[in-house]
C-alpha cells in the first residue's frame, strides 16, 4: 500500500461487485434469521419477493420505476466522490429539481411538449445542480465542508418546497391541501409500454454512458482521476481543482434534480411536500455500497428497489409488520460498513 | 483503474442468470390453494404503522372490527406507504392479490388511487377525507368541528390557567376549523379561556411535537390537545407535566395519560367498513360521499378520564344532543378573528362548506395560520 489515500474503495468492478455479492448474501443470512425468529419461513418469504419482483412484469416494471430515482440520486454521489467530496445533499437537489421543474411545467404550460418537456428537464438539472453548487463554491473557498453543508442543505431544500406548495402554489381546487394543481399533459413525461416506466429511465441509463466515457476517454476524466488519485499532486501539476469541485457537485445536483423530474412529472403530476420517500439518502447508501461504480450501483439500486418493492409482499403474504423491511436495510448498512475502511 | 479478476459485464450476467435461475426453480412450486376461498379480499394500506394510537390504529382497527363481523372476509394489509411513487404499486399489487375492495387510508393516496381506479372499474375504492370521486371511488370523513367544540368545552371545565395548547400538523382549512371550534366550545364555559397553537409542519415527528408540547405548558397552558397522526407524544408529554390532555383519532389512547386524560375524539371506523364490504359483496356499493357527524356511529367520544366530573359529562353530553337536534351550532356570528376582524357576522351560521375555505383563527387564539 503506497499511500493510503491512492486506492481507498476504488478497486476493480468486478472484484467490487462480487464482495458485495458476498456482503449482501451475509445480510440476507441474517435476515433469514430475523424471519424465523419471527416464526416466519424465510425462503417462502424470499421467494415471494423474487416472483412477485423480478419475474412478475407489473412487478418488474415497478422495480425500474423505483430505481430511476435510486440511480440518479447514486450518480450524485459517484460523480463528486470521483474527487473525495461527499455529498449527502442527494434529497434536498432532488426537492430543487422538482420544484424548477414544477416552474417550467406551471409557467410554460402552453407550450408544445416538445418544447415543454425538455425544457422542464433542463430547469430540473439546473434546480439540482445550482443548489449543490452552493455547496461547491462553500468547498471550493474552504468555507465549509460540502459534507455538512449538503446535508444541512436538504432541509433548507424540503423547507422551500413547502413555502411554494403551502402557499403561493397551492392548488386552489384541492381543499386547501398543500399540493400544486396539476401539471398540463404536454408536462408530462413520457411513459412506456402502459406502465409507469418513463423516459428518467432512458436518462439515466444515457448518464451511466456519459458518465464511464467522460471519465475513461476525456482528458477532463484523466484530470479527474489524477484528482481522485493524488489530490497534492494534482494541484501541483497545475489542475484547476476547484473549478472541478464546482462543475463535479453541480453535474452531481444536476443528476439529483432529475431524479426530481421525473417524480413530479411522470410520476406524480404535481408537487406535493412528500414527494420522496428518502430517495436521496437511499442513493447516497448505494454510492456507498458500490463505491461509486456505475455498474455496482446498476445493480444496488436494483437491490434496493427490490426489497422496498418486496417490503410490501412480506407485509401483505407474510402479515410482518412494515418496519421489516428497514431491518433487512440497515443489515445491508452493517455489512458493508464493517468490511470497508473509512475513506 | 486496474482490471483484475472477471470482465464486469460477465460478472453481471452470470449474477442474473443465475438469479433467474434460483426464481424459477423456487417459483416452480405452486402455491397451495385455500380450501374456500374468500368472500371478499380487502385491501387497506396505512400512511403510518398501524400500533401509532392514532390516525392509522383507528383504520386498522376499523379493518379488524369487519373481519370479526364479517368472517368470510380475507384482508390485505400494509403500513408505512409512502404517499409518493409507492402507493400505486402497493394498491396494484393488492388488486393482483385478489383484492375488491381498497381502503387507501391516506389523504395523500387520492391521486394514486384515482390512476388505479380508472385501471380497474371492478375494483371498488374508498378514500377518507378526500374532496373527489370517481365511479368506483367513494369518500368518507365526518364533521371533526362538532366534537372538537364539545371537546373544547370540557377544556375550558377543567382548566386552571384559562390555557390550552394546541399542537396542529398543518394550517389547512379544516385543522383551522376544528381549532376554531375548540377554542369556541371552551369559550362557551370560560369566557377568557385562550388557546396557543404550534404548527410542526407534518403528520408524525415525535421530537417536534414533544418540543411544542413542552414549550406551549411552559407557556402555562394546562390541557393539551393535538391534531397529528399519533396523539401518544402529546398525551403522554403532557401527563408527566401533570397536564390535561384531550385526545383525537384513535379511542385507546387514555391508557397513555391515566391521570390527566379529559376525552376524546375518535374515529370508529368499523361499523362504516363493514357497510363497505357488504355493499361490495351484494353489489349495492354506489361511489358516494359520506360525510357524517357526532350523531354516526364511527364518530364518537372517548371514555372521559377520572379527573373529569360527573356534571362536565353530563354538560357535554347535553351539548351533543343539542348540536344533533340542531339547537347548538359551533359557528354563530358575531365570530371576529385574532386581528379583530369580523369573520362570521351576527346571525350567520359557519356550515361544513364554509370549513373548507377556513384561513383565519379566532380571537383568543394565539398563533398563525401560515
Amino acid at each position: 500500500m503506497a499511500s493510503a489515500h491512492a486506492r481507498i474503495p476504488r478497486h476493480s468492478s468486478a472484484r467490487a461487485m462480487l464482495r458485495a455479492t458476498g456482503l449482501f448474501g451475509l445480510a440476507f443470512v441474517i435476515f433469514a434469521a430475523v424471519l424465523l425468529a419471527a416464526g416466519k419461513d424465510p425462503i417462502r418469504a424470499y421467494r415471494d419477493i423474487l416472483s412477485s419482483t423480478l419475474v412478475d412484469r407489473y412487478g418488474f416494471s415497478e422495480v425500474l420505476v423505483k430505481m430511476i430515482p435510486l440511480m440518479l440520486t447514486a450518480l450524485a454521489v459517484a460523480i463528486p466522490s470521483r474527487i473525495w467530496l461527499i455529498n449527502i445533499g442527494g434529497e434536498g437537489q432532488l426537492y430543487m429539481g422538482a420544484l424548477f421543474a414544477t416552474w417550467a411545467a406551471t409557467y410554460f404550460a402552453a407550450l408544445p411538449a416538445w418544447e415543454l418537456l425538455p425544457l422542464v428537464a433542463a430547469l430540473g438539472f439546473l434546480g439540482g445542480g445550482l443548489w449543490a453548487a452552493i455547496s461547491g463554491v462553500m468547498r471550493a473557498y474552504g468555507w465549509v465542508s460540502e459534507t455538512i453543508s449538503t446535508l444541512l442543505l436538504n432541509y433548507v431544500a424540503i423547507l422551500i418546497v413547502s413555502f411554494f406548495v403551502f402557499g403561493p402554489w397551492k392548488d386552489p381546487e384541492s381543499a386547501n391541501y398543500p399540493q400544486t394543481a396539476e401539471f398540463v399533459a404536454a408536462a408530462r413525461l413520457p411513459t412506456f409500454f402502459g406502465t409507469r416506466v418513463h423516459l428518467g429511465l432512458l436518462i439515466a441509463l444515457v448518464a451511466f454512458i456519459v458518465y464511464h466515457v467522460v471519465l475513461t476517454r476525456t482528458r477532463w476524466g484523466l484530470e479527474i482521476r489524477a484528482m481522485g488519485g493524488n489530490m497534492e499532486a494534482a494541484r501541483r501539476s497545475g489542475i484547476a481543482i476547484g473549478r472541478y469541485v464546482l462543475v463535479l457537485m453541480f453535474i452531481g445536483g444536476g443528476l439529483a434534480g432529475l431524479a426530481g423530474v421525473g417524480e413530479v412529472s411522470a410520476i406524480q403530476g404535481r408537487l406535493r411536500p412528500s414527494l420522496s420517500p428518502g430517495y436521496g439518502y437511499t442513493g447516497f447508501l448505494i454510492s456507498w455500497i458500490a463505491g461509486g461504480n456505475p455498474y455496482g450501483i446498476v445493480a444496488s439500486a436494483l437491490l434496493m428497489a427490490v426489497i422496498t418493492a418486496g417490503g410490501d409482499v412480506l407485509q401483505m403474504a407474510h402479515r410482518l409488520p412494515g418496519s421489516v423491511v428497514n431491518i433487512l436495510m440497515a443489515l445491508m448498512l452493517f455489512v458493508v460498513l464493517a468490511r470497508r475502511r473509512v475513506p | 483503474m486496474r482490471q483484475r479478476g472477471p470482465h464486469p459485464l460477465r460478472v453481471l450476467l452470470v449474477l442474473v442468470t443465475s438469479l433467474m435461475l434460483v426464481v424459477i426453480t423456487m417459483g416452480g412450486a405452486a402455491r397451495q390453494a385455500n380450501a374456500a376461498p374468500p368472500a371478499l379480499i380487502v385491501g387497506i394500506l396505512h400512511i403510518g404503522s398501524v400500533t401509532d394510537g392514532g390516525y392509522n390504529q383507528a383504520h386498522a382497527e376499523g379493518v379488524r372490527y369487519m373481519q370479526k363481523m364479517l368472517p368470510g372476509i380475507e384482508v390485505i394489509e400494509v403500513e408505512n406507504v409512502p404517499e409518493s411513487a409507492d402507493a400505486e404499486r402497493v394498491m396494484e399489487t393488492m388488486i393482483q392479490r385478489g383484492a375488491k375492495l381498497i381502503i387507501a387510508a391516506s389523504f395523500g393516496y387520492l391521486d394514486p388511487a384515482l390512476n388505479v381506479a380508472k385501471r380497474h372499474p371492478d375494483v371498488k375504492f374508498e378514500h377518507p377525507s378526500g374532496y373527489k370521486l370517481a365511479p368506483n371511488l367513494g369518500t368518507y370523513w365526518a364533521n371533526t368541528q362538532d366534537g372538537f367544540y364539545l371537546m373544547g368545552m370540557a377544556a375550558g371545565k377543567m382548566t386552571k390557567t384559562h390555557k390550552a395548547g394546541f399542537v396542529v400538523a398543518l394550517p389547512v382549512s379544516f385543522f383551522l376549523a376544528n381549532v376554531n371550534a375548540f377554542h369556541l366550545g371552551a369559550r362557551s364555559v370560560d369566557p377568557q379561556f385562550e388557546t396557543r397553537v404550534v404548527f410542526t409542519g407534518t403528520f408524525l415527528d415525535p421530537g417536534k411535537e414533544a418540543t411544542a408540547t413542552n414549550a406551549l405548558l411552559d407557556q402555562g397552558a394546562d390541557v393539551m390537545a393535538m391534531i397529528v397522526d399519533s396523539p401518544i407524544t402529546v398525551v403522554q408529554v403532557a401527563e408527566r407535566q401533570g397536564a390535561y390532555s384531550v385526545g383525537y383519532h384513535y379511542v385507546g389512547v387514555q391508557k397513555f395519560a391515566p391521570k390527566g386524560w379529559i376525552s376524546g375524539l375518535a374515529f370508529n371506523w368499523g361499523p362504516l367498513y363493514v357497510r363497505f364490504a357488504r355493499a361490495v359483496m351484494d353489489g349495492t356499493w354506489r361511489s358516494e360521499a359520506i360525510y357524517g357527524n357526532v350523531a354516526s356511529d364511527y364518530l364518537v367520544i372517548a371514555p372521559f378520564g377520572p379527573a373529569v366530573p360527573a356534571s362536565v359529562v353530563r354538560q357535554v353530553s347535553a351539548s351533543k344532543q343539542a348540536m344533533i337536534n340542531g339547537q347548538l351550532r359551533v359557528f354563530m356570528g358575531p365570530i371576529k378573528d385574532n386581528h379583530g376582524n369580523l369573520r362570521v357576522a351576527e346571525g350567520q351560521v359557519l356550515t361544513d362548506q364554509d370549513y373548507g375555505k377556513m384561513d383565519w383563527l379566532a380571537e383568543g387564539v394565539i398563533g398563525q395560520p401560515r
